[in-house]
């Protein structure tokens, strides 16, 4: 299968020469139909080229590499001669393109507000959607973010849905939290090089984020703002060791559980006025964890070990209706933990050991069914991007902790780089300008 | 002082020489003028050789004080080193369990055992785990085996309030190889003092 794959892939390399290359996937997963060639089988993977042009390198470098790793399409490859080719007003040649193998070709030119991107029907020989975009002061973190925001709208103007290059991720690294890009740039750390931090995660504007400060064997969840740096301790997660929050998709309250001498169990707060914790778990000896909300706010997943080992259970925001969510053996499925809720409500990404070792599983809400999604290496604590289809998640497979992205309709695969050992990645919504 | 007690022994003497030239049919010996002054030397030899006896007794004395606080201090010390040392011994838990072992009992029956001869003692339990499982449960884990390990001593008749739990899950390995030793050395609860005795009372063996 990687045999079969890495055609496609040498063509992408070669689009993207300069950017960080995509690698071959290791989990893929079996795609619906394989693709054999350069050239696409119609109703799999469209075949898309961005178009040379004057100046605005760096937008069409950025505009590449997200719709590349939107992985709904196969980038097609300008040839040394086009891009040699004189720059300048110019018709486009749909017939080069179509033999290239492209159904799309995305137009970037500048505008004194931005810029204008064009979306051609290679095969319709038109322009099928034409937009003006804002890009701010260039080589800017706003700048960048617009940017991102056009390549989702071009992937919005092909499949219906838009991209999630407009979006960022947290994570931990050497105890600090760090914010990064969808695609790797900008990061910058958002707590002291002296503080010990865990868990962090988005409130749904993306303006403020709940992590655990974890002190002496103990410690607050407390909320930053992203713009002041300004900080909260929620009420009621002021005392023991507090940890695992999750904002309600509404965010008006924050869950999170709470450890001491009667156990762990899962708590609730309004935190538009960051008042009257309510207890929503009785483990009695058991352990109630890492809770993560369906997209509509009526149930939410979360982590118990009542069975014994943990497992992911469901229950309302209130406490009320706990039942089992995603089906074990007793005695022979492994621990599993960290589920998070997809975007569109339809599975649960979460981690589960399988002979000792942790590896993703997806766990279908309708259908009620498990799928595995990895098998190399360590794999877990994954984290849903917004489109639904990737997911972010900590792998050991290069030799040390780092965070992976996975396309789980494709089994593609790419690493997001840092520096250091990452782990506890999440996921923004897509970010509003 | 011994200045002053000198004048009052000289001042009696007169005094008594003085009466004595009152009664002339008493035959004084002419030598007798210098008698006063030989007896006051003697007396104040006397008074001098018990002040120094005295102040020899009192300085034996203040040694053997001294030597027995020493000691008492010394066993003191020894007392809460030995205290601590044994406190300090870790109980450790299975893969993914918070039960305590059958054969770490003997270690949570001492530590009740000074618990119960020093009502002031109060100590803390934390809790780690080894780096399987979610970095976020295994806070979870330590917690539960720390509150297992308050448990036991609560069921043998600890106050609660004496004892204190946390958790660092897998964030203080104490080893940091991954393999089954490693991984069973960090399974653990750590006991510390948050406040001690004075004085330690060891239990008796």
């Amino acid at each position: 299968m990687n045999r079969r794959r890495a055609l496609p892939h040498l063509v992408l390399a070669l689009a993207l020469t300069g950017l960080a290359a995509p690698l071959a996937a290791q989990d893929s997963l079996p795609p619906e139909a394989v693709r054999v060639g350069i050239r696409y089988t119609p109703g799999v993977r469209p075949g898309l080229v961005i178009l040379p042009g004057s100046g605005l390198d760096s937008v069409r470098t950025i505009v590449a590499r997200d719709l590349d790793y939107s992985d709904r399409f196969e980038i097609v490859a300008v040839p040394p001669t086009e891009q040699a080719a004189p720059r300048g007003p110019r018709t486009v040649n749909y017939p080069l393109w179509q033999n290239l193998g492209a159904n799309y070709a995305v137009e970037i030119v500048a505008d004194p507000l931005g810029v204008i991107v064009r979306l051609h029907d290679v095969v319709a020989a038109t322009v099928r959607e034409q937009r003006k975009f804002p890009i701010g002061v260039p080589g800017s973190e706003a700048s960048r973010l617009a940017i991102h925001r056009a390549s989702d709208e071009i992937v919005r103007w092909i499949t219906g849905q838009p991209g999630s290059a407009a979006s960022r991720l947290l994570m931990v690294e050497g105890g600090r939290i760090w914010l990064v890009d969808s695609d790797g740039a900008e990061r910058v750390a958002l707590t002291g090089a002296t503080e010990r931090v865990l868990s962090p995660a988005w409130a749904p504007d993306g303006t403020r984020f709940a992590f655990t400060l974890l002190g002496e064997g103990r410690g607050p969840v407390q909320i930053q703002e992203f713009g002041s740096g300004r900080r909260t301790t929620v009420s009621g997660a002021d005392a023991d060791l507090n940890i695992t929050p999750v904002f309600s998709p509404d965010g008006t309250h924050l869950l999170w559980a709470r450890s001491n001498g009667d156990g762990t169990d899962l708590y609730s707060v309004d935190v538009t006025r960051n008042c009257c914790a309510q207890r929503l778990t009785v483990g009695r000896y058991s352990d109630n964890l890492s809770p993560t909300f369906a997209p509509n706010g009526r149930r939410l997943a979360f982590v118990s070990t009542r069975p014994g080992l943990p497992q992911v259970y469901a229950m309302a925001p209130d406490g009320t209706g706990q039942e089992l969510l995603v089906p074990f053996d007793f005695g022979a499925t492994g621990p599993s933990h960290a589920p998070d809720w997809s975007p569109d409500g339809t599975a649960v990404v979460f981690h589960r050991e399988l002979r000792g070792v942790p590896q993703l599983f997806v766990y279908d809400v309708t259908a009620r069914k498990v799928r595995q999604l990895s098998s190399a290496g360590r794999n877990e604590d994954p984290t849903w991007a917004p489109d639904g289809r990737h997911i972010a998640f900590v792998s050991d497979r290069s030799g040390r902790r780092q965070i992976w992205i996975l396309d789980i309709e494709s089994g593609r695969l790419r690493q997001l780089q840092s520096p250091g050992a990452a782990r506890l990645p999440a996921w923004s919504r897509r970010l509003a300008p | 002082m011994t200045s002053a007690i000198r004048t009052l022994a000289i001042a009696a003497l007169v005094l008594v020489a003085a009466c004595g030239g009152a009664q002339p049919e008493e035959p004084v010996p002419q030598t007798q003028p210098t008698t006063p002054t030989v007896d006051a030397d003697s007396a104040r030899r006397a008074q001098e050789e018990a002040a120094r006896r005295q102040r020899e007794a009192d300085s034996l004395a203040a040694a053997q004080r001294d030597a027995a606080a020493r000691s008492a201090a010394a066993a003191t010390a020894a007392a809460r080193a030995e205290a601590e040392r044994m406190l300090a011994n870790m109980v450790h838990f299975d893969y993914d369990k918070s039960d305590i072992r059958s054969d770490d009992q003997g270690i949570l029956d001492w530590k009740f055992r000074l618990l119960q001869a020093n009502p002031s003692l109060t100590i803390r339990i934390s809790g780690h785990a080894d780096d399987r499982g979610s970095d976020e449960y295994n806070l979870a884990l330590g917690n539960r085996r720390a509150a297992a390990a308050k448990r036991y001593l609560m069921n043998k008749g600890i106050a609660e309030s004496r004892i204190t739990t946390d958790s660092f899950g897998e964030e203080r390995p104490l080893d940091t190889a991954a393999n089954e030793a490693a991984w069973a050395a960090n399974r653990r609860a750590e006991f510390t003092v948050t406040a001690g005795p004075a004085t330690w009372t060891l239990p008796t063996p």
